[in-house]
């Protein structure tokens, strides 16, 4: 059950932030308001009046729109059309003829009335992702809505562009539209919420006013006392273990997605990769990983060279890897637990050689390792589909830590994770580099950055802007991530 | 120790990104040239010195162009050469299409001017049948156009164009109406695009699993029924009319193009409006922005309030009605009578002509029209010409058209983003 008999009332004119962990039910709530889940139980009602929505259509007559975490774009269309879709403008006919000039028009008016600069002619797909955003609240004002859904709006934005949107929302509220806005971020919502509904488990747990300390909104998230930061020792960096050089990398178009990036991570420190997503950060991991071809540079472990080795000998060589898509590259979904601990080393002792498997010392070192790592599963033999997100990424960091390591590139480490397991696998991260290890890590969460790194590289379209020290403001750092360039990178130790 | 390094905007408009040597136009100028040599090598020696003649008429008569035979190979073999060498020196990026085009153009004229050497290649006649065997794969092609531009891949053409032929004899036969046949012929269509529409989008079946089984299905029914229905008695069952050629006066008096556009059958102008039909309604109307929005993104369609899975029902039975009415083309125009799996796999060529055509109307006209042209050229060489090469080898010349075409031109093409991708609320 993903909500388990929520109410929630949102006034005229309010920002109403829905604060909750991954998986809390969040999305699953505003997608019944928005028709695309229909609820088992329990009435929504609009100025009053008790609706089914039946689909989005019945909601957008209701005058909802929602802004989605994954954008609802189509990328080979342009602005207008993206925003004319479903409530095209026509000049008649048995197929309706498009009147794309007042399509257009619509798309400037809605854009300069609100303020929200978009180009109708250009193609959604060439647009960085924060114009991107524009369009989907664009498309949505079009429609005369009276509430706005966001979900998850700042995930893929740099601080300066949250910043933005934080101030046009306001606006919009002040112009007597309601505005849900779905988070887990705390520093947002005490930036913005005028009143805050807190969602655990699918149950309402609590509502708060902004003036609520961020420790007391993350305790009534999780459901207990947690610890925000990340203790840490300072970092000992002792000799280089990766050097990249001159990398050039293009994506899966062909367009140049690592233009030149030149790297080094030392032993014992975490060099965090700062950016918004789709700077070439996972072209970049790829690459060192020999999951990717390159197109010039090289790739240097501990002087021993990378560049055209096979990912398997990339591995063996004391390489461990977190991919940023867990369910994807990480995990098979349909094995069991004990099956994904062994998938790099199925092949050598002790799980197996060339010819056989041994299940024996295979679940005994599973059951070892999910102690190890506090994996909460029914059984080892359980397929790793059946555990929690946190779960799943604990399956693949006791996976990758269990081999000794002379370098560990995790990205993404706790995308869709639960503030439980995010402190689990920070510590996890922080003790491998205590133990010597180099660690890259690349995240698009700023506050991850700032917990685990040492060095931060701000990465922009394919390129490392600066390396900076971890206490650089992140003002500074949102610039650089934006490509502003000139008044950080000169703060040398 | 802190290692630091800044880049600053100047550093960012220098970029030194070796560019790989074989890139596209390169490896394609290759292949130009490696044909062309192959023109001169193989078409130069063999061809006689003897006069080729193409008329224009659709017989020996008439005013020609004429070259000699030996000389033309070398020719247009050493033209086709010169121009895939252009595309390796590099030239400009909008000479590229082009250049490859002329250069299949020329080395297929030398091949010409070697097999027709001594003897005269009729124009008209050559075009006019390149229509005929392309009228069904331009309906064909445009049936998958509408289903896939919508995410529904639509193997089953095939199926379809079976169950239009037969339909069409049948009810052309009974009702001793051509015009009875060609509706006949798109409720045939109609009833498979159905069965594929049913399958793959309400019970989310796997699409290309589907058309094939669709395709098999057709050839089962029809030719039960053609053993057990057709052949006992086939002038009660399986004697159509012919579909009659029409002549639009005036315009079928022009040289050339009158007799070839203005002097044929209504099907053939159907299609070719419809190419134009299509074409305009998916860039300009409501339901060609609708369509492509579900063939791309289907969510993002359903989240502004479209239709999905209604859009694309309809989508794939307009488009096996059209793929229907290209079935009627097998026994209502090109025979008079239906035969067993008389379709002969034009089902999958039409396919091959839309993934050519790169899912567009024009394109799929375009693929279609060679197609249809290699069809009749090797038709002509072997029935016309009396041709050096053996009988077998020009048929497949076709088929080997539709591999070169798909694997080696086509290239990197992409196809609708949903395209083959069942629509589920999640």
């Amino acid at each position: 059950m993903a909500n388990d008999h929520i109410d929630i009332t949102v006034e005229p004119g309010e920002v109403h932030a829905l604060l909750g962990e991954n998986g809390a039910g969040k999305s699953t709530l505003m997608n019944q308001l928005y028709g695309l889940l229909q609820p088992d139980e329990g009435e929504i009602l609009v100025d009053g009046e008790v609706r089914t929505f039946r689909s989005p259509r019945d909601a957008i007559a209701a005058g909802i729109g929602m802004v989605h975490q994954h954008f609802m774009l189509v990328p080979v269309f342009t602005v207008a059309e993206n925003i004319a879709l479903g409530a095209e403008e026509t000049r008649g006919g048995p197929l309706g003829w498009l009147d794309r000039r007042r399509n257009r028009r619509d798309v400037l008016e809605t854009s300069t009335k609100y303020g929200l600069p978009i180009d109708p002619d250009a193609l959604v797909e060439n647009l960085p992702v924060g114009a991107q955003q524009r369009v989907e609240i664009v498309k949505a004002l079009t429609r005369e809505v009276d509430l706005l859904i966001l979900d998850e709006p700042t995930a893929v934005l740099t601080p300066q562009e949250t910043d933005e949107l934080l101030r046009v929302l306001r606006a919009l509220a002040e112009t007597g539209k309601s505005i849900v806005f779905i988070t887990h971020k705390l520093r947002e919502v005490k930036a913005i919420a005028d009143r805050i509904t807190v969602i655990r488990r699918g149950r309402t747990v609590g509502t708060a006013t902004p003036d609520t300390s961020e420790d007391e909104l993350a305790a009534l998230m999780v459901g207990r006392d947690v610890s925000l930061e990340v203790t840490k020792k300072p970092a000992t960096p002792a000799h280089e273990v990766l050097k990249v050089t001159g990398l050039v990398v293009d994506d899966d178009r062909g367009v140049r997605a690592v233009d030149g990036v030149d790297l080094v991570v030392r032993s014992g420190e975490v060099l965090g990769i700062a950016g918004v997503q789709g700077n070439g950060q996972t072209e970049l991991v790829e690459a060192i990983m020999g999951l990717r071809e390159i197109r010039a540079g090289r790739m240097e472990l501990e002087g021993q060279n990378l560049t055209g080795m096979s990912t398997k000998k990339i591995l063996r060589a004391g390489v461990g890897y977190v991919p940023e898509d867990r369910s994807l590259d990480g995990v098979v979904r349909e094995f069991s637990v004990a099956e994904n601990l062994v998938l790099d080393m199925y092949d050598s002792a002790p799980y197996g050689n060339a010819w056989r498997l041994d299940p024996k010392a295979i679940g005994s070192s599973a059951a070892q390792r999910v102690e190890q790592f506090d994996i909460r599963t029914g059984s080892t033999d359980s397929a790793v589909s059946t555990l929690s997100g946190g779960n799943q990424q604990k399956v693949v960091v006791a996976r990758e830590m269990s081999r000794p390591l002379r370098l560990l590139i995790a990205s993404q480490p706790t995308r869709g994770v639960d503030v439980g397991s995010i402190e689990f696998i920070h510590n996890q991260v922080v003790h491998e580099r205590d133990i010597g290890t180099a660690v890259l890590v690349v995240s698009s969460e700023l506050e991850e950055i700032y917990s685990l790194a040492d060095r931060i590289a701000v990465m922009y379209r394919g390129r490392i802007l600066a390396i900076v020290a971890p206490d650089t403001p992140s003002e500074e750092i949102g610039l650089l991530m934006a490509g502003v360039t000139g008044t950080a990178g000169e703060d040398e130790k | 120790m802190i290692h630091v390094s800044t880049a600053t905007a100047e550093d960012l408009t220098e970029v030194s990104a070796p560019e790989r040597f074989w890139n596209r136009p390169r490896r394609l100028g290759a292949g130009v040239v490696i044909i062309g040599l192959l023109a001169i090598c193989l078409f130069g020696p063999l061809a006689s010195s003897k006069t080729a003649r193409f008329t224009l008429s659709e017989d020996s008569g008439g005013a020609a162009l004429s070259i000699n035979g030996d000389v033309g190979a070398y020719l247009f073999g050493a033209i086709t050469v010169v121009l895939g060498v252009l595309m390796l020196a590099g030239v400009a990026k909008r000479w590229h299409t082009a250049f490859l085009v002329i250069g299949i153009v020329t080395f297929v004229f030398s091949f010409l001017c070697w097999q027709v050497a001594g003897n005269f290649l009729p124009v008209v006649s050559i075009a006019d049948g390149t229509f005929d065997f392309a009228l069904p794969l331009i309906l064909g092609a445009l049936a998958g156009v509408l289903g896939e531009r919508s995410g529904v891949v639509n193997v089953a053409i095939e199926g379809q164009f079976l169950m239009g032929a037969f339909a069409a004899a049948l009810v052309g036969t009974l009702a001793t109406s051509v015009w009875a046949g060609l509706i006949g012929a798109v409720l045939g269509g109609v009833l498979i695009a159905a069965l594929l529409a049913v399958l793959a989008i309400r019970f989310l079946v796997d699409q290309v699993v589907v058309g094939i089984v669709l395709n098999l299905l057709a050839l089962g029914i029809t030719g039960f029924l053609y053993e057990r229905l057709m052949q006992p008695d086939s002038a009660k069952y399986n004697q159509p009319p012919h579909m009659p050629t029409w002549s639009i006066p005036g315009l079928s008096n022009i040289p050339v193009i009158g007799p070839v556009l203005f002097r044929a059958t209504l099907l053939l102008w159907i299609a070719l409006i419809l190419v134009f039909v299509i074409h305009f309604a998916l860039r300009r109307t409501r339901w060609g922005l609708r369509t492509r929005a579900v063939g791309e993104h289907p969510t993002a369609a359903d989240t502004v309030g479209v239709r999905v899975r209604g859009l694309r029902y309809t989508n794939v039975l307009i488009g096996g009605a059209i793929a229907g009415a290209g079935g009627a083309y097998f026994t209502l125009m090109a025979t008079s009578a239906f035969n067993k799996n008389m379709t002969g796999g034009a089902g999958f060529i039409a396919l091959a002509a839309l993934i050519f055509g790169r899912w567009t109307p024009f394109g799929a006209l375009g693929a279609a029209l060679f197609f249809g042209f290699t069809q009749q050229l090797a038709y002509y060489l072997s029935a016309g010409v009396g041709s050096s090469v053996p009988n077998q080898f020009l048929n497949m010349l076709p088929y080997l058209a539709t591999i070169v075409a798909v694997a080696g031109l086509v290239g990197r093409v992409r196809a609708p983003a949903a395209d083959g991708v069942p629509y589920t609320k999640s």
